[in-house]
């Protein structure tokens, strides 16, 4: 694992240099939007039921309440696809006579205190006449069943299918069909801040500013101002520091728009800090999916055809702006991973039910399928009598670009490469000698191994192809040198804890030649940063870092013009570094901050060759690339208490060039323990009448450092044509491998009992039940 | 609701003079009485660590505490953590461990561990696991962390 090396020399891509963003962050001068003052605060009055029509609303005498009816010309959140048969259903901001799960904002009180609106919401009736909830979206795929929403009968909001025309051939041919039924239940993103929104109005320009904890300020502030109707210019959203997203952050709160809409009504500042129960019962949730997956084998273990079938429990709304169609449709996309199969057929549907909205959530699908495909190839191994490392060696793709079954062209990657150097570095003939040893002894351990591909960094053409209304992909950095000779980089992406401001300012540094605690990385402010898609799909450093690249390479440029100009030397002997520019071969130099003064004050020198000042733009918009992985964990299962623990965590990975070791390191392994938490603790539970149960972080178990065992890293780094700076991306790597490695380690644990446990989270009442089931049947 | 009392807050050294309703969180005095926002709120029911404080030497979670219990006592948060300019050795090692991402819990995590390690400077690396695994921590996986504060203790055991 890597600290901090400042190393020496001219050149910052690589090295681990201190995080530009901490001294704040330590310090206690962070700046989150809880800690804005406000004149007026909202609480929200939550709905109880999960299904039902709202008959009245009370409140007590003298409250401000807003309800539906106050909220006339307000259009609700609807997100829209244009494939894939997707139903557009609108989540409208406050409930609108009927309710559809427990948490839906019914009204908000607004008062000049949290605690007296807190008091008065305790005092507001609201009478619900309940309806049949469905909680589980195969309840809600009957026949008969209830529909939610009068826009799609039965259900069903977005269904994707694609069957390859060699399918049925390979499929019949097989040797040997193995199939896998699992479940991966619903999660909460659970980043350590709560949301929270502050909505300022200014009586001079008539502007309202949002501060929100968001992982997109440009999509919010769009989105907020389609649905009240009003100019985007008359809102500016900032996203101070955000603490921690995961993809809960990314999806436009209905909360924010009121916040929006009381400011402008009261002409003043109006504030919302969530509370740890709101965010676990309405905050978004994420995965909660069936997978039925069928893979079909030659004699030799080689995958030829691979049959998914994937119902993913969207909740009561679709999320704005990927829309709810994101899970199942990258599922279909992307089931094959890293394999090389080539006829593939799949169905992929999103249902909604009575339950909390999903959001994306780290990983966006690519955890399930890891999980459920990585399963499959265990005990596709354990039918064929071969190790799990084995059958992966049979059917990893090896040959590239490698363009699979769905059409996705796979750049240069390392799939068996990392393979083998987990291998290798793991032992496994030790620990497979451990392990039998162990069995004499009554205890059981497991190993397993995942390994995966994560798509990064795609831009706009990836997103087309969803057929999404909104297209992201593209991203603006603007970077000035002002005339004090300070660098100033503007970004559209908007990070909150990936440390991209130093990795960006790393990126820029080695361009124009100077140290990056010169330059300031500015974000999160509609006013002061370009257009842009924020942070989320681990796209930003690919995305906004080529974008920073290219801006960086015109300031280059123009620096090494004016030097060229000011040094009377040929542009191709100027070089920059150290804050300089020289010319090769002489003493001649000129400091940037010079040139800059230039620039800007001494313009008439340039005679009209040179254009004023020294701001440039670049934009940046790639088709894509793929990170890859293998994870392998190793557990020991207790089979009188069905308790997990995971002994040790590795991770062989490669993300392409890393630009800050120490940065990429903290994201893998941020990763990994939600990726263990996925695995063996983290649950939202809906009882039979649709109430949460799992509304404390005393229920809903996201892991603490007892829970994650020391995670040993191993990089390689293939250098791809994919990215202008050849860095691929990896911040959702470590969630997307580990729930899969710890499944496969429990289930080669439990081998002895013939046991297949293919739920998430591995609970020990689950695991209790299986080993039960078990010794009855035996 | 009910009448509000006045208490005095000793928040690093300086008094703070506030008039709360005796249900006011300690949490909630020290952000929004006395200004100091650099202690967070995660959860408001004592798991997440967020708010840890140190109360007459001892870490404490502020949102289990009521502010009208504080008076009177010395309460230290991360803003008087460093001495002047100069850092605390836990504020250097979290910078040179990547011990922190989003930032949001960090302020717990650092009084926690600087509760624990001036009262127990000879702490086991075990023990020192356990006390950890108190605040909740989303981003970083814990690693470094956990290495972050054993360099700081190290440090500190060497003064």
């Amino acid at each position: 694992m890597t600290a901090h090396t400042e190393g020496s020399g001219t050149t910052w891509v690589g090295r681990a240099i201190r995080r530009l963003e901490d001294p704040a962050l330590v310090t206690g001068q962070g700046r989150f939007t809880a800690d804005l003052p406000a004149a007026h605060w909202v609480r929200f009055v939550r709905s109880s039921a999960a299904a039902g029509r709202v008959e009245s609303i009370t409140a007590p005498p003298g409250a401000m309440m807003i309800t539906a009816a106050d909220l006339k010309g307000v259009k609700p959140i609807r997100p829209m696809l244009h494939k894939f048969n997707y139903k557009p259903i609108a989540q409208p901001i406050l409930a609108d006579g009927e309710v559809r799960f427990v948490g839906e904002c019914v009204a908000a009180v607004v008062a000049e205190s949290e605690e007296i609106a807190e008091d008065i919401v305790e005092q507001v009736d609201v009478a619900i006449a309940p309806l049949t909830p469905l909680s589980d979206s195969r309840d809600a795929l009957q026949t008969g069943a209830r529909s939610l929403h009068v826009e799609a009968p039965g259900n069903v909001i977005v269904e994707g299918a694609v069957k390859t025309a060699d399918f049925d051939a390979a499929w019949n041919g097989a040797a040997k069909r193995i199939k896998l039924e699992a479940r991966s239940n619903r999660q909460n993103a659970t980043p350590m801040e709560p949301r929270a929104g502050h909505a300022a109005y200014d009586a001079a320009s008539g502007r309202v500013t949002l501060t929100c904890t968001t992982q997109m300020p440009h999509l919010t502030r769009t989105a907020i101002a389609d649905v009240l109707g009003m100019p985007e210019s008359d809102l500016r959203v900032i996203a101070p520091d955000v603490g921690g997203g995961f993809g809960q952050k990314m999806s436009l709160a209905p909360e924010y728009v009121l916040l929006v809409w009381l400011a402008r009504k009261l002409k003043s500042s109006v504030a919302w800090t969530e509370d740890r129960r709101e965010n676990l019962i309405a905050g978004f949730h994420s995965r909660d999916q069936y997978v039925t997956l069928e893979g079909a084998f030659d004699t030799n273990g080689k995958l030829i055809a691979l049959s998914a079938e994937l119902i993913s429990n969207i909740g009561a709304y679709s999320c704005f702006p990927t829309t709810c169609g994101v899970e199942p449709l990258m599922a279909m996309a992307e089931f094959p991973g890293p394999y090389d199969v080539r006829a593939y057929a799949c169905r992929a549907r999103g249902v909604a039910t009575n339950t909390c909205p999903m959001a994306p959530y780290r990983g966006v699908s690519r955890p399930v399928i890891t999980f459920t495909l990585e399963r499959l190839m265990d005990k596709a191994a354990a039918a064929f009598g071969i190790e799990p490392v084995e059958i992966r060696r049979r059917n990893l793709i090896d040959k590239f670009p490698y363009t699979s079954a769905t059409g996705l062209v796979f750049d240069e990657a390392t799939y068996k490469q990392t393979l083998e150097m987990a291998v290798e570095a793991i032992d496994l003939p030790a620990f497979r000698a451990r392990q039998k040893t162990a069995r004499a002894q009554g205890r059981y351990l497991g190993i397993g191994f995942a390994t995966f591909s994560e798509r990064t960094g795609y831009g706009s053409p990836a997103f087309a192809a969803r057929g999404m209304e909104i297209t992201p992909g593209w991203e603006t950095v603007e970077l000035s040198i002002d005339p004090s000779g300070f660098v100033e980089a503007r970004i559209g992406t908007s990070p909150h804890g990936q440390g991209l401001r130093t990795t960006l300012a790393q990126i820029i540094a080695d361009e124009i030649g100077v140290e990056p605690q010169r330059i300031r990385v500015i974000h999160g402010d509609t006013d002061r940063s370009p257009y842009g898609w924020g942070t989320f799909a681990s796209r930003s450093l690919v995305i906004s870092g080529g974008a920073a690249l290219i801006a960086a390479r015109k300031v280059r440029a123009k620096l090494v013009k004016i030097a060229s100009h000011l040094l009377e030397a040929a542009p191709d002997d100027i070089v920059l570094e150290l804050g300089e520019a020289k010319v090769t071969g002489t003493d001649r130099r000129v400091s940037i901050a010079t040139m800059a003064r230039e620039a800007y004050h001494q313009t008439h020198r340039f005679k009209g060759e040179i254009e004023p000042g020294l701001s440039e733009s670049g934009s940046y918009d790639p088709g894509g690339t793929f990170s890859n992985a293998c994870h392998v964990a190793i557990v020991e299962v207790d089979i009188e208490t069905g308790r997990v623990r995971v002994e040790k965590f590795l991770v062989a990975e490669d993300a392409g060039r890393i630009i800050n070791p120490m940065i990429a390191d903290g994201q893998v392994h941020g990763g990994v323990a939600q990726g263990i938490g996925n695995a063996l603790l983290e649950e939202i539970i809906y009882d039979e009448t649709g109430n949460i149960l799992s509304s404390t972080l005393a229920d809903y178990l996201p892991p603490t450092a007892h829970e994650i065992p020391p995670i040993e890293l191993h990089h390689i780094e293939t250098h791809t044509e994919a990215s202008i700076t050849k860095a691929k991306g990896l911040g959702e790597g470590g969630a997307i491998g580990a729930p899969a490695a710890v499944m496969n380690a429990i289930n080669d644990a439990l081998a002895p009992f013939g046991v297949s446990i293919d739920e998430m989270p591995a609970t020990p009442q689950r695991i209790r039940a299986a080993l039960r089931n078990a010794e009855q049947s035996a | 609701m009910s009448d509000k009392v006045a208490i005095t807050l000793t928040i690093n050294g300086r008094d703070h003079a506030i008039a709360v309703e005796p249900r006011r969180t300690l949490a909630d005095a020290i952000r929004e009485d006395c200004g100091q926002t650099g202690t967070h709120i995660g959860c408001e029911h004592g798991v997440c660590g967020a708010c840890t404080v140190i109360v007459n030497g001892e870490p404490v979670r502020s949102c289990l505490m009521f502010a009208a219990q504080a008076a009177g006592k010395k309460i230290r948060t991360v803003e008087g953590l460093a001495n002047g300019d100069e850092l605390h050795p836990l504020q250097r090692a979290f910078m040179d461990h990547h011990g922190l991402q989003c930032g949001f819990c960090t302020p717990g995590f650092l009084m926690l561990a600087a509760g624990v390690l001036e009262r127990e400077p000879d702490i086991s690396d075990d023990d020192l696991l356990d006390v950890l695994s108190s605040n909740l921590c989303r981003c970083t996986g814990y690693q470094n962390i956990i290495k972050a504060v054993r360099a700081a203790a190290k440090e500190m055991r060497a003064k």
